[in-house]
C-alpha cells in the first residue's frame, strides 16, 4: 500500500481550495450559530447564490469579476433579508426547517430546465474564470511543494482563498469584541435580556444573518471557481450538513475551530479514502468496492457529527460554556 | 406518478410499445459508462414510429446535442433505439425522405421533438403521423385528474407526517433521520417482493414489522440514552441529522443506488376522467383505515389518551401516574409502523431508491409545520394540503419546479399565520 500517496493526498487536503471554500462557509455559519445562536440550515443556499451570482454575473451579463463579485454578495444578502423577515421571529426549531426548505427550493429552482438560458438547469454553468485568471501574476508552470505539484492557477486561486480567509478571520476576530458582536452573544445566550435592555433583537439577527450569508457566498465563488464548474448538485443538504460536521468539529463558538475543523476534516476524509482504497486494491476488504469507499466517506461524516454533538459538543477548541443549544 | 399522466386519446398501442421497450431495456441492464463506445452510452433515447397501428419500418431517427450525433433505423415493429453518451436536452427528428410515400406529419414540424435526458437515463420520444387523435383533456379534467393525485399523495404523506408528529409530541424532537424510515419500508418490500419472490401481503407485512423494529431499536438504543442525559433538544435534533446520514449511507451500501420498480404502476383503472391504478386505489383505503385507526386509538383509547397527556405535558403525565417512557416507547412503535407502511404503499405506487425517503422528509416537515407542530390530525391537514399543491401546481408551474413551490407556500403560510394551521400559539418564539 502505498503510504506516501496517501499522505501527500492528505496534505493536498490541507490548503485545498475546495477546503477553504468550506472553511469561509464555515466561517460564515459560525456568525450564525456560534454567535447569535441561529440553527440555520439553509448555508448551502447562501453558497450557491454566491456561485451563481458571480457565474450568472459573468457569463449572462459579461460583468468583469470585481462587479461579478459584488452582484453574488449582493444576491446572498438580498436572499439573507427575503428569508430572515418572515423567519427570524419563529423559534429555532422552525428556522432550521425553513432554511433548509428555502435551501432545498432555490436548489430546485436553479436546475429546472425553465432557466435554462440562464442557469444551465441541471448541468449548471462553466468556464467563466476568464476574468479572474486573467490577474493571476503567477507564470505559467507547475510549482512542486515537494509533497503536491500545481498548476498556476492552481495556485493562484489557493492563495486569494487562504488570503480572504486570513482576512475574514480578522474581520470576524474583531467584530465579535465589537459592540456589536457582544449583542449578537447576548442574544445567543438569553434573547428576553437583550430585549429588555432596549435593543432591536430582530435587526440584529438580519445583520447576522446577512454577514454569515455574505462569507458563504465567497466560499461558494472560491468552491464553483477553483473548478470553473458551477453545478445545482454541489448545493444540497449535504454540502450544509458537512459545514455543520466543521463547525461542531472545531468549536461553534470560535474562529480558529471552523478554520482548523475544516482542515482536519476533509484531511481526515481524504486519508481514510485513501486509505481504505488502499485495502481495497489489496483485496482486504472484499465485501466493498472502490465506488463504495467514496459512499463510506459520508457515512463517517454523519458518524462524526453524531458522537461530536454527542461527546463534545464544543468542539476541539471552544469553551462547554459557550456553547449553548438554547431549547 | 408520471404513469397516471396519460392524455385521452392517445394511442394505447403506442402507450403499450413504449412500456414495452422501456421494461426491455430494463431487462437487458443499464450498460456501464466508458469511452467512446456506442455500446457502452448509458443513455436511451427510444420510441415507436406507428401511422395509424401501423408501424412504419427503415425510417431514419436522428438524435443531436451540441457536437454529439446519432442515428438509428426502426425496425419491421416500428421500434427504434439510440444510445446516446450524456444528459441534456436531445434534439430527434426524423429524415423525412425515408418515409414511406402518403404519410405525413400530424403537425407540419412534427418531424422535429426533443428528447430530455437531464433528469433520468431513458427518454421516450413520440412522432405522430396522420391525423390529429389527440383530444385535449378540459381544464376541469385535468384539474380532477391532479386533485386525485393529490389527494392519494397526500394521504401517504399524511401516514409518515404523524410519525414525525406523534414523536415531536412526546419528545420534542424533531427527527431528520424520519425520512430513512419511508425508504426503509419501500426497499424492504422490494427486498423481499421482488428479490426473495415473496407474496406481495407477506413482504408488506415484513416490511413493515422490519421499519417497526428499525423505529424501535433506534429510540432504545439512540434517543432513549440521549434523553436520560437530559441533552438540548436543538442538540438531538443535529444528532438526528447525522443519524440520518449514516442511515441513508448504510441503506445505499447494501440496496445499491438504482431504482427500483416494485409494483409496475399496477393496472391502469378508470373512473370518469382519471386514470388511476388498482395499486393506487388499494393504497387509498389502506391510508384513510390507519389514519382513522390512529385518530380512534388517540381518541378512545386509555393509551392513547396518556399520549396525548404525555404531549401537553410530560412532568405533570408522570405526576399523575403515566410511564412516560413506555408511552414514547409505544409511540415510537405506532409511527415507525405508519412510516413504514407509508414507505411500502409509496414504493408501490412510485419507485424506490436509497433517496425516496430523504427527498420527501421536507414535505413532511412541511406538513407538520403547516398543521401545527405536535397536533396529529394537524399533520394530516397539512399533508392533505401539501399534497395537494404538490400535484395541483404542476398544471401552472414545470413538473419539476413541483415541490420547490410547496416549500415555498410553507414560507408563505409561515409568515401569515405562523403557529401553523391548527396550531397554537406557544409554538411561536
Amino acid at each position: 500500500m502505498d503510504w506516501l500517496n496517501a499522505l501527500n493526498l492528505t496534505a493536498g487536503e490541507f490548503v485545498g481550495a475546495y477546503t477553504a471554500a468550506y472553511v469561509l462557509c464555515a466561517l460564515g455559519l459560525a456568525v450564525h450559530f456560534g454567535f447569535t445562536g441561529l440553527l440555520n440550515f439553509g448555508q448551502a443556499a447562501f453558497a450557491a447564490l454566491g456561485a451563481y451570482g458571480y457565474s450568472i454575473a459573468t457569463l449572462t451579463f459579461g460583468w468583469p469579476w470585481w462587479s461579478a463579485v459584488l452582484f453574488g454578495l449582493l444576491c446572498s444578502a438580498a436572499f439573507a433579508v427575503v428569508l430572515g423577515i418572515p423567519t427570524l421571529r419563529l423559534r429555532a426549531d422552525y428556522l432550521a426547517i425553513v432554511t433548509i426548505a428555502a435551501a432545498q427550493a432555490l436548489k430546485f429552482a436553479v436546475s429546472a430546465s425553465i432557466f435554462e438560458q440562464v442557469t444551465g438547469g441541471s448541468n449548471g454553468l462553466s468556464q467563466f474564470g476568464d476574468s479572474f485568471y486573467s490577474l493571476n501574476p503567477i507564470p505559467k508552470g507547475r510549482y512542486d511543494f515537494g509533497v503536491f505539484a500545481l498548476s498556476e492557477n492552481e495556485l493562484f486561486i489557493r492563495i486569494v482563498a487562504w488570503s480572504l480567509i486570513i482576512l475574514i478571520a480578522l474581520f470576524l476576530y474583531f467584530l465579535t469584541r465589537s459592540p456589536w458582536g457582544r449583542v449578537l452573544k447576548g442574544i445567543r445566550e438569553d434573547e428576553d435580556a437583550v430585549r429588555s435592555l432596549g435593543k432591536n433583537v430582530f435587526s440584529y439577527k438580519l445583520q447576522s444573518l446577512v454577514v454569515g450569508g455574505s462569507i458563504a457566498s465567497l466560499g461558494g465563488m472560491v468552491f464553483v471557481m477553483s473548478s470553473q464548474t458551477n453545478q445545482p448538485s454541489n448545493w444540497g443538504t449535504n454540502f450544509t450538513f458537512m459545514l455543520w460536521t466543521i463547525l461542531l468539529l472545531g468549536g461553534a463558538a470560535t474562529i480558529l475551530g471552523p478554520i482548523i475543523g475544516g482542515m482536519v476534516f476533509f484531511g481526515l476524509l481524504m486519508f481514510l479514502q485513501s486509505v481504505m482504497e488502499g485495502l481495497v486494491n489489496m483485496g482486504w476488504l472484499p465485501f466493498l468496492d472502490i465506488a463504495q469507499v467514496g459512499q463510506i466517506r459520508f457515512l463517517l461524516v454523519g458518524v462524526a457529527l453524531m458522537l461530536l454533538v454527542i461527546f463534545r459538543p464544543q468542539g476541539i477548541f471552544g469553551n462547554k460554556k459557550e456553547l449553548q443549544f438554547n431549547g | 406518478m408520471s404513469q397516471l399522466n396519460i392524455r385521452a386519446g392517445r394511442k394505447a398501442g403506442v402507450f403499450l410499445g413504449i412500456i414495452a421497450m422501456l421494461f426491455a431495456i430494463l431487462s437487458a441492464g443499464a450498460p456501464a459508462k466508458a469511452a467512446d463506445d456506442p455500446s457502452t452510452y448509458a443513455y436511451t433515447i427510444a420510441g415507436t414510429l406507428l401511422n395509424n397501428d401501423k408501424p412504419l419500418a427503415d425510417v431514419t431517427v436522428t438524435a443531436q446535442l451540441d457536437a454529439f450525433k446519432a442515428s438509428a433505423k426502426s425496425d419491421s415493429s416500428g421500434a427504434w433505439t439510440i444510445m446516446v453518451p450524456k444528459p441534456g436536452i436531445y434534439n430527434v427528428s426524423i429524415d423525412k425522405a425515408t418515409l414511406p410515400a402518403g404519410v405525413s406529419f400530424t403537425k407540419a414540424d412534427g418531424d422535429k421533438m426533443q428528447a430530455d435526458l437531464s433528469q433520468t437515463d431513458f427518454a421516450a420520444v413520440l412522432f405522430s403521423f396522420g391525423k390529429s387523435t389527440v383530444v385535449e383533456q378540459s381544464f376541469s379534467d385535468q384539474l380532477l385528474v391532479r386533485v386525485w393525485a393529490g389527494l392519494n399523495f397526500g394521504l401517504l404523506l399524511a401516514m409518515a407526517a404523524i410519525g414525525i408528529s406523534l414523536i415531536f409530541g412526546t419528545t420534542g424532537l424533531n427527527n431528520f433521520a424520519h425520512g430513512e424510515m419511508v425508504t426503509s419500508g419501500a426497499l424492504f418490500i422490494w427486498l423481499f417482493h421482488i428479490v426473495l419472490n415473496l407474496n406481495i401481503l407477506l413482504s408488506a407485512v415484513i416490511a413493515v414489522a422490519l421499519t417497526t423494529l428499525f423505529g424501535w431499536v433506534q429510540d432504545a438504543g439512540l434517543w432513549k440514552p440521549l434523553r436520560k442525559r437530559r441533552m438540548g433538544l436543538n442538540q438531538m435534533m443535529i444528532v438526528s441529522i447525522g443519524f440520518s446520514i449514516v442511515a441513508r449511507y448504510i441503506l445505499l451500501l447494501f440496496f445499491g443506488g438504482d431504482t427500483k420498480d416494485i409494483g409496475g404502476g399496477g393496472n391502469i383503472i378508470k373512473l370518469g376522467p382519471i386514470f388511476t391504478s388498482d395499486i393506487a386505489l388499494i393504497s387509498l383505503v389502506i391510508c384513510v383505515l390507519s389514519l382513522a385507526g390512529v385518530a380512534l386509538f388517540l381518541t378512545r383509547t386509555r393509551l392513547g389518551k396518556a399520549t396525548r397527556a404525555v404531549s401537553d405535558n410530560p412532568s405533570l403525565a408522570a405526576a399523575t401516574g403515566i410511564d412516560v417512557e413506555r408511552i414514547i416507547r409505544i409511540v415510537w412503535i405506532v409511527a415507525s409502523a405508519l412510516t413504514g407502511l407509508a414507505g411500502v404503499l409509496y414504493g408501490l405506487q412510485f419507485q424506490a431508491t436509497w433517496l425516496t425517503g430523504f427527498d420527501i422528509l421536507l414535505l413532511l416537515f412541511a406538513s407538520v409545520t403547516l398543521g401545527g407542530l405536535g397536533t396529529a390530525l394537524g399533520a394530516t391537514v397539512g399533508a392533505l394540503i401539501i399534497g395537494m399543491i404538490v400535484e395541483v401546481s404542476s398544471l401552472f408551474i414545470a413538473n419539476e419546479l413541483k415541490y420547490a413551490a410547496a416549500l415555498v407556500i410553507l414560507i408563505i403560510i409561515l409568515i401569515v399565520r405562523p403557529q401553523g394551521v391548527l396550531g397554537k400559539k406557544q409554538r411561536i418564539g
